[in-house]
């Protein structure tokens, strides 16, 4: 039942660079990642590739696929219409290494800014704390985290603002969030999810939540929150009324 | 002559899994200069990929749990061939390492008085593993990265170590590349901590990611070090069948620990056919008392489907070669049926399991709450490795040591589910004290520049030779097709004489594989690169299981089915002669003193 599709993938580096394409067989319940490896194979051996665990739980194979953002290893063929050439390009939020990989190095740099957990002290004699689970539940939502950056790569604030010396984008948000909530944190981070992280910028167009593989409620869970938080903190509670709505 | 930049270290760690990261968080603590490499980008190691769980002997959930029974499990698991030493250290430091990772912020779900959770795997005899729901690896991983970028450790992400640089046989440092440019790099260092993880993409049916190419047990063989106990490869049970794109990919003991059950084509749970007599007294007899072990009841003893991973693997084995599969040859795991006996069944499948819930709908168009999965055996974990000290982790060669899966000992000739994180955490901190102090102890090693350009030279080959050479990928390909074949899970002398065979003629193949293109982010480069070490493991784990004649743990031999009274007193070692031969041999396994006995004696 093997049939033949084309893929149209971006090749190039910093510099520039343009589609090529590629016709290889297809087989039942393969991915776009199985069709890239089997074109790399075949075909284009130096095409340069990021991918690990090829299960959905590393959050290497970022892309665009058809213009949406994806994990390559979880999209599979039959989801797309494979009458038209698939179009694999790289995420466009971070500059381009080569072909499908970019650097997404910037995102190390800015999670390394951002105040570490602090515990209280322990709870019990032997160093351990309680927590009940319904208390750990709404930050392990957070911490499904993958860190594919599909959400950063989305964010108009980075991908047209280029804001990325101000704005820490939604995967950051949600890294915030899940400190902020950890039920034994004592860090304060508000001021600088205001001032250092611009939260502001956020407009909640919710285009991060919909693109998010662990289905994160990005939006309603962590952000808003969080901006709740800054406008409990710094403005008039009149205000308030205004900024969430 | 090659350039190349240079980052000298106190400590360099090699691999950013929960060992390296554990290892360097430990060294860096003590004040030495440390360094990270690893092939991917920080947190994406192997170990993101964990489910299940991590296991402690920390008796939140049954109090009768105490490291006296988690080594007497451990040990048996392992059939004795374990090393003692490290399996009584696990034992009895697992627990504090868990706890350290709470405070490091990690959430693992809780019990009712709200304490950390544990659940049930195969071979323990108490409810033992503290996990997250089925993502225990990546709330493992992402607490240790987030608490090591704040400890003072440089993190070297997307390079790869090709060689270790050696000072008169002792670790004088690594030289590699980074994938992004292509640049050479050599670390020097006067400690070296190998925790490259494992070997599992050399077999072509595999749970493991790309990185599982035995770069670390490759590199300390070749500076000269012992690899001990390569024949016992894991091929867990349950890997996904279908499509064939995902075959391989794991699906979580967790399912049948949560009470899921294996069936074949005729409805039958097959594997109370066939209860080991070692386990006899600890397993179910009836369905329904597995049933309620699986629910937390303290009277009832564990069902069959949570035996040893190397036998529950056999047996779909042999209910697949006897006729009686699902349709794309493997088994069914039902979880399906819990419903009948929870209420919101679904609803609950779905939180106990979300990974898995997920990764069938999403790959295989499957919903696990309403239907059986189809599984089947996929290879998962290296039990062998490099020979280290149970104490400080250091292998035969002065300033080298090892932790994680590049090591072994801890699992003797079979490893209990859960028992790998925290491996990786216990010896991953030995790994990284010891390191530290050996550095303080001993100045820094000489490089010699001849090592590092004949190892650029070498690198750089490939790329002389052009497309025209043998292709990298096809390389790796057909090793995987041989290995699986003719080293897999049921193993016959002629065969592996066959697959030495192979693996000469894949090495010819492999010292004339040709590269296009430039240095910067080529995967065939990459590919290329990896092969020597791959066909160094596949032959040390060939060699090894040829010699030991008898099946034992994760070895079946179908032509010494039986195990043997002989072998038991033995490991294997496999090491490179001066002339470059590999040379495999026996070595008595080391006496259990008396008080470990005993323990092992009472729980029996
Ligand atoms: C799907 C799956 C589920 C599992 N579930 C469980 C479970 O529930 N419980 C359990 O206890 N165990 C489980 N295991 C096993 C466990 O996850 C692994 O054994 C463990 O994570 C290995 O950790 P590590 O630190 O040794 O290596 P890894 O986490 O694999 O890290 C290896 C590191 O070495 C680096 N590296 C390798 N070669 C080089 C090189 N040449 N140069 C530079 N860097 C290099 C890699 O980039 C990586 O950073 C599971 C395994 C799989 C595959
Ligand atoms: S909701 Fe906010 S963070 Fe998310 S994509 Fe929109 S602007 Fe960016
Ligand atoms: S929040 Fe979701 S989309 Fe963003 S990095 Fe994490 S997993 Fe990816
Ligand atoms: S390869 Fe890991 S998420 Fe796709």
């Amino acid at each position: 039942m093997a049939t033949q599709a084309l893929f149209r993938i971006w090749r190039g580096d910093a510099s520039g660079g343009k589609f090529q394409d590629y016709k290889t067989e297809v087989d039942e319940g393969m991915v776009v990642l199985d069709a890239v490896h089997r074109i790399q194979a075949e075909q284009a051996p130096d095409l340069a590739v990021r991918w690990n665990c090829k299960a959905g739980k590393c959050g290497s194979c970022s892309a665009e696929v058809n213009g949406m953002p994806k994990l390559m290893c979880m999209t599979r063929l039959n989801q797309l219409n494979l009458n038209m050439p698939v179009i694999i390009e790289p995420m466009h939020a971070f500059p381009s290494i080569r072909d499908l990989v970019t650097d997404v190095s910037w995102n190390y740099r800015v999670k390394k800014t951002i105040k570490p957990f602090k515990p209280r002290s322990p709870d019990a004699p032997d160093g351990t704390w309680r927590m009940q689970q319904k208390d750990v539940d709404r930050v392990q939502e957070f911490r499904k985290c993958i860190e594919c950056f599909l959400c950063q790569d989305v964010c108009h604030v980075l991908r047209e603002h280029h804001k990325h010396d101000e704005f820490i984008g939604p995967r950051f948000f949600v890294y915030a969030a899940a400190l902020e909530m950890h039920p034994l944190d004592t860090e304060d981070r508000v001021a600088d999810l205001k001032d250092k992280y611009s939260i502001g910028y956020c407009n909640i167009t919710t285009c991060c939540r919909q693109v998010c593989p662990e289905n994160i409620t990005i939006t309603e869970n962590a952000i808003i929150p969080l901006k709740e938080r800054v406008v409990d903190k710094f403005f008039d509670p009149l205000k308030h009324l205004f900024n969430i709505l | 002559m090659a350039e190349y930049r240079t980052h000298p270290y106190d400590v360099l760690v090699i691999g950013a899994g929960g060992a390296g990261l554990r290892a360097a968080i430990e060294a860096a603590a003590s004040g030495v200069k440390v360094g990270v490499v690893c092939k991917s980008l920080l947190g994406k190691a192997h170990t993101v990929m964990a489910e299940g769980g991590v296991a402690a002997a920390m008796a939140n959930v049954d109090d009768r749990d105490n490291w006296r029974v988690h080594f007497a499990d451990t040990m048996r698991g392992g059939q004795y061939l374990n090393n003692w030493r490290m399996a009584e250290l696990h034992a009895r430091e697992a627990p504090d390492r868990v706890r350290e990772l709470e405070a490091w912020g990690a959430l693992f779900d809780r019990t009712r008085d709200g304490k950390i959770l544990q659940r049930n795997f195969g071979g323990h005899r108490y409810p033992r593993l503290a996990h997250v729901g089925d993502r225990t690896g990546l709330e493992m991983i992402r607490t240790l990265q987030d608490h090591g970028i704040h400890s003072g450790m440089d993190v070297h992400m997307e390079c790869t170590v090709l060689s270790l640089v050696m000072d008169a046989g002792r670790v004088a440092g690594a030289f590699g590349y980074d994938r992004e440019k292509g640049h050479f790099i050599l670390w020097p260092a006067k400690a070296v901590v190998l925790a490259t993880g494992g070997v599992g993409r050399a077999f072509k049916i595999s749970s493991n990611s790309w990185e599982y190419t035995g770069d670390g047990h490759a590199l300390a063989y070749r500076a000269g070090a012992e690899l001990l106990d390569m024949e016992f490869v894991q091929f867990h049970p349950t890997g996904m069948v279908w499509p064939i794109s995902v075959r391989g990919i794991l699906v979580t003991e967790g399912v049948r620990g949560e009470g899921g059950v294996l069936r074949n084509s005729e409805g039958k749970r097959f594997m109370f056919d066939d209860i080991p007599d070692l386990y006899k007294a600890q397993t179910a007899d009836t369905e329904e008392e597995g049933w309620r072990y699986t629910q937390g009841d303290k009277d009832a003893r564990r069902p069959p489907e949570l035996l040893t991973r190397d036998h529950v693997a056999r047996c779909i084995n042999r209910e697949v070669k006897a006729g009686r599969g699902s349709p794309h040859g493997g088994v069914f795991l039902d979880i399906a049926w819990t419903k009948e006996r929870i209420k919101d069944g679904a609803e609950h499948i779905k939180r106990k399991l979300p990974s898995m819930y997920h990764q069938f709908k999403q790959l295989a168009d499957i919903d696990i709450t309403k239907e059986p999965m189809e599984v089947g055996p996929t290879t998962h974990y290296m039990m062998g490795g490099v020979r280290v000290d149970g104490d400080t982790q250091m292998s035969t060669i002065p300033g080298l040591f090892a932790a994680g899966e590049v090591a072994a000992g801890l699992h003797g000739a079979n490893r209990l589910g859960g028992n790998s994180l925290s491996d990786l955490l216990v010896f991953g901190r030995r790994a990284g004290q010891y390191a530290a102090e050996f550095a303080k102890a001993n100045g820094a090693a000489a490089v010699d520049d001849a090592q590092v350009q004949s190892a650029a030279k070498k690198a750089i080959e490939p790329f002389e030779r052009g497309p025209a050479g043998e292709n990298p990928y096809k390389i790796q390909y057909d090793l995987q097709d041989s290995m699986q074949e003719l080293v897999g899970i049921v193993r016959l002398e002629n065969e592996m004489e066959q697959a030495l065979g192979a693996i000469a003629k894949l090495q010819t193949r492999a010292d004339k594989v040709g590269i296009d293109g430039n240095r910067m982010y080529n995967n065939g480069w990459h590919t290329a690169m990896d092969l020597e070490n791959m066909l160094t493991v596949s032959e040390a784990i060939t060699r090894a299981a040829l010699l030991r004649k008898e099946s034992r743990g994760a070895q079946f031999r179908d032509d010494y089915p039986d195990k043997s009274a002989e072998w038991a007193k033995f490991n294997i070692i496999a090491r490179r002669a001066e002339s470059g031969e590999m040379v495999i041999n026996k070595r008595p396994v080391t006496e259990l003193p008396a008080e470990l006995k005993q323990i092992i004696e009472e729980m029996k």
